[in-house]
């Protein structure tokens, strides 16, 4: 940019592929009684992020805090209760009908279940071949090359097409579901686990594949796992989540090298690993109990039932999520504003 | 094929057959020895029916001998019933009604099931609780109740009689296919398509409901009993209509002497046993022929 | 040093549909003192379960059976052991921990019911002294409130709590070998290394034997002291943890660390692309056709690799692998 005039007369497409602002998704449960209220799990509770453009966001956390909840909103196939979800600058929150459905040609999913998530009843070209037949992209002869352009690109032979996905294996099926996913050219792509459910050695072929498209297409990807070596592997960004919330969001390099929250200590700490200076890192913090129900989640700060550093003030008053340094945001009532984290302030 | 395939990389087959859907359905039909005997016997029992009254002319409903002859004796071959009715004649002009009562009240049963059933389970909310009521209201009903007042409505004929067993069997139907949407629904391939963006009627019809398929074929061939011996059952209240023959019309009059005669009873029932279990086979068969997991060879 | 149980050349093999039969454990060698932890990785169909279920003999028979070889609990070969004899041993001497944890509890009755049926099958407890016992044990896998939890059904459990009972179960009668084959699969970081902490300090109270089997080289190096790599149905590589993890010798055990995206210590490494391992393990069907299983996806396969099986070689003090790289005794051929 030239001059703040130039800046400001453009509109350049945003560098934030997806922002999503203050995002609530609430589930009703049965009641227990004809007059008790219905309880609410709050499976994401006010989770804030932005996706950079050609960026891998992490999403990491427990098995329940959220984090294929927050996907699926993010995807439009989970009610959103509140909040803001733009994609491309556009808020596709309040869409519904048509304009939701020209909408998903520029973002796709990709399941963590390589099993459930393909009709057994279609062929895999079918499969791949039906984006592009329900959002009409292209005309039929396109259609046929663009299938096996697809099935070329994730490394499937073309004349597979033919076959029904369980015969394939798992490492091959979860192909399928990212060749289905790059059909239309989508510009974010939600991993949803995705290697979580292959053998190890699986897994790296998909990670490799994932990484080699996004550089080959310029995909965003929203990627979530549990495994924080897989994300570390694949992020540029990370954000941890517990009980519906962002407890910590930073770079890949200060969120590991640096973490601030005491989950993500206790996270980090929990991974099992064959490198003796990471197994005897004097911060270890190891985590008792269980985290709690997301039906009515606790007052004060969601953590302190298992964080070793909870004080008075942690059950009484939630902490705002804070940014403190170059945009690394953390919610903890104890990290002081210079980013010394309660374990170091502790000693 | 005339000349050998080449030889392939062990690891995987390079050349893969397509062959044209039906076909292929087909094949894995006639694969099931059971599924074609079923199919082999339904099409002798329409073609009887379609030709019987042809090759024997008659009033079905004349005597044609003594009362209640054994079988074989005086050259009726299945023996006559309590009127003196030919059996062979009755099982021949009977299967006609029989079988348009069997087929249109499973018709009728599964189409409003799976109506109720797919829309209740696939939208739930509002849409859910109103056709789940509504089907609630029609199971709690005595179903032979229901059907007599049908019946009585209209005046007993076969379509009548069709119309009244299918609406008071097809509540099972919906429930069945409600349960089946709840479950399919939240598997990620249906997510998927929404992510792709179908529309709802695709959802529906072509991607949850080949899927719920499987049960849905066995309540179908069960209905098909269920309606006959329905059928029987009104005819043994006399709500048939009078005129004409049917199997279930045969069991009813002849019950009171099943004691004495077991015949006239015995085998119009067990033409209802054999007709229910070769479209319950062939059902078999063709759930197996639509599973893609068992078509490979 | 004796071993506790010592595994000697054990085969098991399975009756295919069509007649044939598959090898699915061939010629398996490995031992283990008390107090010890002896990891088995491997990729999913290795025969790591299988091996587990061999030394509980809960092979399934038929299609199934132990083709040869010797399992011996402190010198006793469990394979002549009678039915009777082994279901002593079972639960008593040698138990096992399941990679299911939601599936292996019974649903219809409670915790405490569970545990206490041990140990009043195999130690003769009273209906009471089974309860209180199954109380002990709930607290000393660190469920909180036992007295209450002691009743509850497995349903009303977490899915660690549920392992934690499981272990529980496993631990009620002090086997001297446990057997936990993915005991942490199914959970979060936080809770297995909740659950890796109470094994050991299990472990060190009672100074069992345990078999640890994963797909986790981390999981490994942090509890065990000794590794056996799996590739279909066979050891083909057996070390101490630390020698393994720095110096490993067999092409699938290289590929196994270096295909995972490990935690680094530095974050700020290049991230070059990950190492693959081309294909999928050998179905059922294809083990056993001679020759090294594991040459269709190696890079360094020789051309006698697909032909001649190779041998278990010492490729360095303590430290076996099954590979030609490694074998002398090629100059023969
Ligand atoms: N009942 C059975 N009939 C035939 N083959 C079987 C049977 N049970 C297991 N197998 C085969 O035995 C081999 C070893 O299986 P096993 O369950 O031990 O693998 P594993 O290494 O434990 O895998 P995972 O990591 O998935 O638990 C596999 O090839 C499997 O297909
Ligand atoms: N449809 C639903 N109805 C009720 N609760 C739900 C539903 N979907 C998810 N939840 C709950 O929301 C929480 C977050 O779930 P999820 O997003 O799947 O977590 P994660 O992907 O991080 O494991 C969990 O407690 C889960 O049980
Ligand atoms: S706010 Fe308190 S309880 Fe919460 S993480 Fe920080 S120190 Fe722990
Ligand atoms: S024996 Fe040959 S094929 Fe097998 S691992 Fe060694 S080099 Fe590879
Ligand atoms: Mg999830
Ligand atoms: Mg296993």
């Amino acid at each position: 940019m030239t001059g703040p005039a130039a800046s400001a007369a453009a509109n350049p497409p945003p560098d934030n592929l997806l922002e999503v602002r203050g995002l609530k998704v609430h589930f009703s449960l049965p009641r227990k009684g004809p007059f008790a209220p219905a309880p609410k799990v709050h499976a994401v509770d006010g989770v804030s992020f932005d996706t950079a453009r050609g960026a891998t966001l992490g999403l990491v956390g427990e098995s329940g805090s959220g984090k294929t909840t927050t996907a699926l909103a993010v995807m439009r196939l989970a009610p959103v209760t509140e909040g803001n979800i733009l994609l491309n600058g556009q808020e596709i929150g309040p869409l519904s009908g048509e304009a939701l459905r020209r909408q998903r040609r520029h973002m796709q999913i990709i399941f963590q279940d390589p099993y459930s998530s393909l009709n057994p009843r279609l062929r895999a070209g079918e499969i791949v071949r039906a984006p592009l037949d329900q959002l009409d992209v292209g005309d039929r002869e396109s259609r046929d090359d663009r299938v096996a352009e697809l099935f070329r690109l994730v490394g499937l032979r073309p004349e597979q097409q033919a076959l029904f996905p369980h015969q394939f294996s798992g490492g091959q099926r979860q192909r399928i579901g990212v060749a289905r996913a790059l059909a239309t050219q989508p510009d974010l792509i939600v991993c949803d686990e995705p290697v979580s459910a292959l053998d190890v050695a699986i897994q790296a072929q998909i990670l490799n594949l994932l990484r080699r498209l996004q550089e080959e297409f310029g995909l965003t990807y929203l990627f979530i796992s549990h495994d924080l070596g897989v994300v570390q592997y694949m992020c540029d960004d990370v954000a941890v989540m517990y009980l519906g919330q962002v407890v910590e969001h930073a770079d890949r390099v200060s969120l590991f090298r640096e973490p601030l929250h005491p989950y993500t200590n206790a996270l980090l700490s929990a991974v099992p690993s064959a490198d003796p200076v990471l197994r005897d890192r004097a911060s270890r913090i190891r985590l008792v109990g269980d985290p709690p129900s997301p039906i009515d989640p606790p007052p004060g700060c969601r953590f302190a039932s298992r964080c070793p550093f909870a004080e008075e003030r942690c059950r009484a008053e939630e902490p705002a999520l804070r940014t403190i340094g170059e945009g690394h945001r953390v919610r903890c009532h104890l990290v002081s504003d210079d980013g010394v984290p309660p374990h170091r302030a502790s000693n | 094929m005339t000349e050998s395939t080449p030889a392939v990389p062990a690891e995987e087959p390079v050349v893969i057959e397509v062959e044209r859907p039906w076909r292929e359905v087909w094949r894995m039909f006639r694969a099931n020895r059971a599924a074609v005997a079923g199919l082999v016997t339904l099409l002798l029992i329409v073609l009887v029916t379609v030709l019987g009254p042809f090759v024997y002319p008659v009033d079905p409903f004349a005597a044609a001998g003594p009362l209640l002859l054994p079988p074989g004796e005086q050259g009726f071959l299945l023996g006559t019933d309590q009127q003196g009715r030919d059996l062979v004649i009755g099982l021949l002009y009977g299967s006609q009604s029989t079988l348009t009562v069997g087929a249109a009240a499973a018709a009728i049963t599964i189409t409003i099931g799976i109506l109720f059933g797919a829309l209740a389970g696939y939208y739930r909310g509002w849409v859910e609780e109103v056709l789940m009521r509504i089907t609630e209201f029609f199971q709690v009903l005595p179903p032979l109740l229901l059907a007599m007042v049908v019946v009585l409505l209209f005046s007993p004929s076969i379509y009548s009689i069709s119309i009244a067993i299918g609406v008071v069997s097809w509540p099972a139907t919906a429930r069945l296919v409600r349960a089946e949407f709840l479950r399919l629904r939240e598997l990620d391939f249906v997510k998927a398509e929404r992510a792709i963006g179908a529309r709802n009627a695709r959802i529906i019809w072509t991607i949850i409901l080949p899927n719920a398929a499987p049960p849905l074929i066995v309540s179908a061939a069960l209905s098909v009993g269920i309606a006959i011996l329905f059928e029987a059952g009104l005819a043994f209240l006399q709500l048939s209509d009078p005129n004409v023959m049917s199997w279930g019309y045969l069991i009813s009059v002849n019950r009171p002497q099943i004691l004495e005669a077991w015949w006239p009873v015995t085998f119009p029932g067990l033409a209802i046993f054999i007709t229910v279990l070769s479209v319950s086979l062939i059902g078999d068969g063709l759930n197996d022929a639509f599973n893609p997991k068992l078509r490979q060879r | 040093m004796s071993a506790l149980l010592e595994v000697r050349g054990l085969s098991v093999e399975f009756d295919l549909k069509d007649g044939a039969v598959s090898r699915v454990i061939d010629g398996l060698n490995f031992e283990l003192a008390a107090g010890r932890t002896l990891g088995i990785v491997g990729e999913s169909g290795c025969g790591k379960s299988m091996t587990a279920l061999a030394i509980m003999r809960l092979v399934p028979v038929p299609p199934g059976r132990i083709a040869e070889g010797a399992i011996r609990l402190a010198g006793e070969n469990l394979l002549d052991a009678s039915e009777a004899r082994m279901r002593e041993v079972r639960g008593n001497d040698v138990s096992m921990i399941f990679q299911e944890p939601m599936t292996s509890l019974n649903p219809v009755y409670t915790i405490g019911d569970q545990i206490g049926e041990t140990v009043r099958l195999h130690q003769g407890l009273s209906r009471r002294d089974a309860r209180d016992r199954a109380i002990e044990m709930l607290r000393a896998v660190s469920i909180p409130a036992p007295e209450k939890r002691v009743d509850e059904y497995p349903h009303q459990l977490s899915g660690g709590m549920r392992q934690r009972v499981m272990i529980a179960m496993a631990l009620a009668c002090r086997p001297q070998v446990l057997i936990a084959d993915e005991p942490t699969t199914a959970l979060d970081v936080t809770v297995q290394a909740q659950i890796f902490d109470l094994l050991k300090e299990l472990q060190q109270q009672t100074e069992a034997a345990v078999i640890l089997i994963t797909h986790d080289m981390g999981a490994i190096a942090e509890m065990a002291q000794r590794v056996v790599v799996m590739y279909a149905g066979r050891k083909v590589e057996e070390a101490p943890v630390d020698e393994m993890l720095t110096n490993p010798k067999h092409p699938y055990t290289r590929g196994l660390i270096a295909c995972v995206p490990h935690l680094e210590a530095d974050p700020a490494l290049e991230r070059p692309p990950l190492m693959e391992i081309p294909g999928v393990v050998p179905s059922v069907a294809e083990l056993g056709r001679g020759g090294c299983p594991f040459a269709p996806r190696c890079a360094e396969a020789m051309d006698r690799c697909p032909q001649d099986m190779p041998p278990e070689t010492a490729v360095g003090e303590d430290h076996t692998a099954a590979c030609w790289l490694y074998s002398a005794t090629e100059a023969a051929a």
